[in-house]
């Protein structure tokens, strides 16, 4: 008889506690109500919606047939399938060792420049601005096999030229949607890696240029353990960016169809919108690549913070 | 006395006769307003995009007009035609409008999901249909022969090309070639004219290149699938891939960049840097109103064929539009929808309204397309007498169709066309991309996934 009693004493206890907590920091948790709203309406629930789906059958007309794993075990079965994980890995590597360089180096330059600066910062942020069908369809022009800028200029340097996208080689078609990707993309980073160069105190540089140190020695032992966090960032939404490449290869790569630029996104496009339009297959796919990321991106701060 | 009793009955009489007359008034404006004419709206697409100024203005009046004579039925008019994945996300959503557009290889996937109202009931007394060609309404139909969509515009495709450009090439502009080996001739020719002039462009993206591929198996006497089976691994599949590898790597007639899609080709004949590709006649009309183009450089002929497809048993794809109803309509949406396309699409009496609109807002009037009216009924003559009567068309440039067509088979699109069309992209973008590309493993490919989507379906 005695327990319940102080059962309902503790609970009312904790109760009080928590409406207490509530009161004093009311319009906080008011304010957080609508973000959360948000979230959950535009972000949590399209991807528990997305992992249902990937179990449905669903043409959003009749009534959803649970499937099970039917819909992964077609995904998998799919010859596009490793194509498409192939190209979007190569496209990764590329845009990584490209994309995360050039900007980096380019906001090194930019920083060290005396004279121009603000011209050039805008030069390269430009891009940035256009539409990305926009630079697709640049990088169409400078591409053309025949009489396109970068063949010619190769030609008249003697160089040997190239079918860029349309070329019968994975890897180059690859490395031209980088180029673009990553000229259209940079200017974004380079300002980044800029602000963070900005951020590094000057001392630490002249401390350094008294010891002798070199450009090289300076990058390596001043700017580079300053920037590491920034680095750090940069590289993994890089990488989470790249692997959901889309605009280049389906404007520039020759569309969904093209199996020499089908990237996972081009492929969840295809299955879902062109053949054979089933959405539970394209959110099979979707998930699996969500769950990639996922994990490498776990996996990633992991081993970067076990680090520091 | 008698004076008052009439005086009083006559007073009665008169409250009598108002209170009927205004009971029966009110009962049939009520009937009228409720029953008859119930307020309805219908949301539509397909209104042109701002810039296509002619055929927004033509749109406008008709939903102005129809309003005027339909007073019980407002029209939203909305952009767009036509796109997976906004069709998909209006149907996830359940927004699409109730009356929306569709090209002929869409009604083959729409309705077996069941997303289109069945018109059987609604049309089994409407003149209009027909009055339509029994085949194209077939397309709209299901295996039970119910009706499910109504068709607007028929295409069919020929071999467009550019007067100018064969004159150049020292070619005679009023005959086309009418074989495959002509066509490749000719184009060397106009490749070797230079200043990055190519003598024929062929698409192989986003399901062109597989609608052409279709195409050209039509006019080679073939088909793509038989017996719902792929039927394109063949000599004549062999010969159109062989075809364009030899005339993108050997003559090198076909232009470097490839990958190209529906409007890629029309630009460079809008701009007199292709000589010819496989087109319909309303490509001159979307040259001339979208890229500028003068519609006198522009010549049509029939698609070319072979020695033996010329003879007998050459085809040539025929597509077109048309218009479905949304299921999540109500009944009255439905007869308003109904009305709708036959009034603003499908409507004699407009002919010659719209002949006049679209000349006089710098449309092309009067091209030798295929109609979507049964021969020799009411409304095809008229169709005919008005594009006669205001064209605007050098029509001579198009004698080549119209004399090349007779004995030609119009053959509607196949089951699961886009799907196909999807599959069968990859070989046209090897053979016109890659110098090594092996046409038989191309084809062999392509068969097992088209026997799949096949099988599937």
């Amino acid at each position: 008889m005695v327990v319940p009693a102080v059962s309902t004493g503790v609970s009312a206890f904790r109760w009080g506690r928590i409406r207490r907590r509530i009161a004093d920091n009311f319009m906080a948790y008011l304010f957080m109500a609508a973000a959360i709203a948000c979230f959950a309406f535009f972000s949590w629930y399209p991807l528990y919606y997305g992992f249902q789906l990937a179990f449905q059958q669903n043409n959003f007309i009749d009534p959803a047939k649970w499937v099970g794993f039917a819909n992964y075990r077609h995904v998998i079965a799919d010859p596009n399938f490793k194509r498409a994980w192939t190209n979007t890995i190569r496209f990764s590597v590329f845009a990584l060792l490209l994309g995360a360089a050039v900007p980096f180096f380019t906001a090194l330059l930019l920083n060290e420049l005396r004279h121009f600066k603000g011209y050039l910062r805008v030069a390269v942020y430009t891009p940035v601005m256009l539409p990305p069908v926009v630079v697709c369809l640049l990088w169409r022009y400078f591409y053309t096999p025949s009489g396109g800028p970068f063949n010619f200029l190769l030609h008249a340097a003697h160089l040997p030229t190239s079918q860029w996208v349309q070329s019968a080689d994975a890897n180059m078609v690859m490395l031209s949607l980088v180029f673009c990707a990553t000229w259209g993309n940079m200017g974004a980073a380079t300002i980044i890696y800029l602000a963070a160069l900005r951020g590094i105190p000057g001392e630490i540089y002249e401390a350094s240029e008294i010891d002798g140190a070199g450009f090289w020695r300076r990058l390596r032992d001043v700017t580079l353990p300053h920037m590491r966090f920034i680095v750090l960032v940069m590289v993994l939404l890089q990488i989470i960016a790249t692997m959901q490449v889309f605009t280049e290869p389906f404007v520039l790569g020759g569309g969904p169809t093209n199996e020499m630029s089908m990237t996972l996104m081009t492929m969840i496009y295809q299955v879902a919108f062109v053949t054979p339009r089933n959405f539970g297959y394209a959110a099979a796919l979707s998930t699996m690549l969500f769950t990639v990321l996922l994990a490498f991106s776990a996996l990633y701060l992991f081993v970067t913070r076990t680090r520091d | 006395m008698s004076k008052g009793i009439t005086r009083k009955t006559l007073f009665f009489g008169l409250i009598v006769t108002f209170a009927l007359v205004a009971a029966f008034g009110a009962t049939t404006a009520s009937f009228a307003k409720s029953a008859a004419h119930k307020k309805v709206t219908i949301t539509v697409n397909g209104l042109p995009i701002k810039t296509d100024t002619t055929n927004r203005n033509i749109y406008m009046r008709n939903v102005g007009d129809f309003e005027n004579k339909y007073p019980w039925i407002t029209v939203k008019p909305k952009e767009g035609l036509m796109d997976p994945p906004t069709f998909e996300s209006k149907i996830a959503a359940g927004t699409l409008e109730n009356v929306f557009y569709v090209y002929f290889t869409d009604p083959a996937t729409v309705i077996p999901r069941h997303v289109a109202v069945d018109l059987t009931k609604y049309v089994k007394k409407d003149k209009i249909v027909k009055q339509m060609n029994p085949q194209l309404l077939k397309i709209f139909k299901n295996s039970k022969g119910h009706l499910f969509g109504i068709p607007w515009k028929n295409y069919t495709l020929g071999l467009l090309y550019s007067r100018t450009l064969f004159t150049a090439a020292g070619l005679n502009p009023n005959k086309p070639p009418t074989t495959w080996d002509a066509v490749r001739a000719d184009a060397k020719k106009i490749a070797a004219l230079g200043g990055g002039k190519i003598g024929y462009g062929e698409y192989s993206a986003y399901n062109t290149g597989g609608w052409h591929f279709t195409a050209e198996m039509f006019s080679r006497g073939g088909r793509t699938v038989t017996k719902n089976k792929a039927s394109f691994n063949n000599a004549k599949g062999t010969a159109i891939l062989s075809m364009l590898k030899a005339m993108r790597w050997t003559d090198n007639s076909v232009g470097t960049t490839q990958l190209l899609g529906w409007s890629d080709l029309l630009n460079e004949m809008a701009a007199g840097t292709l000589g010819m590709q496989v087109g319909a006649l309303d490509n001159i009309t979307w040259m001339a109103n979208s890229a500028s183009a003068n519609i006198n450089h522009y010549g049509f002929g029939v698609i070319p064929g072979t020695a033996a497809s010329n003879k007998k048993g050459k085809g040539t794809l025929a597509g077109g539009d048309g218009w479905m109803i949304y299921k999540k309509s109500s009944a009255a949406q439905v007869q308003a929808g109904l009305l709708w396309i036959e009034f603003a699409f499908d409507n004699p009496n407009h002919f010659a309204a719209d002949d006049v609109a679209a000349r006089d807002g710098g449309g092309t009037v009067g091209l030798p397309e295929p109609n979507i009216w049964k021969t020799g009924s009411a409304a095809e003559k008229k169709f005919l007498a008005m594009n006669k009567k205001y064209r605007n068309v050098p029509t001579q440039y198009y004698t080549p169709f119209v004399k090349g067509m007779k004995g030609v088979q119009m053959v509607p699109e196949t089951v699961k066309a886009q799907d196909i069309y999807a599959v069968l992209d990859t070989p046209m973008a090897q053979v016109l991309t890659n110098s090594g590309a092996n046409v038989a493993s191309l084809l062999s490919a392509a068969t097992t996934a088209v026997n799949g989507i096949l099988a599937a379906a």
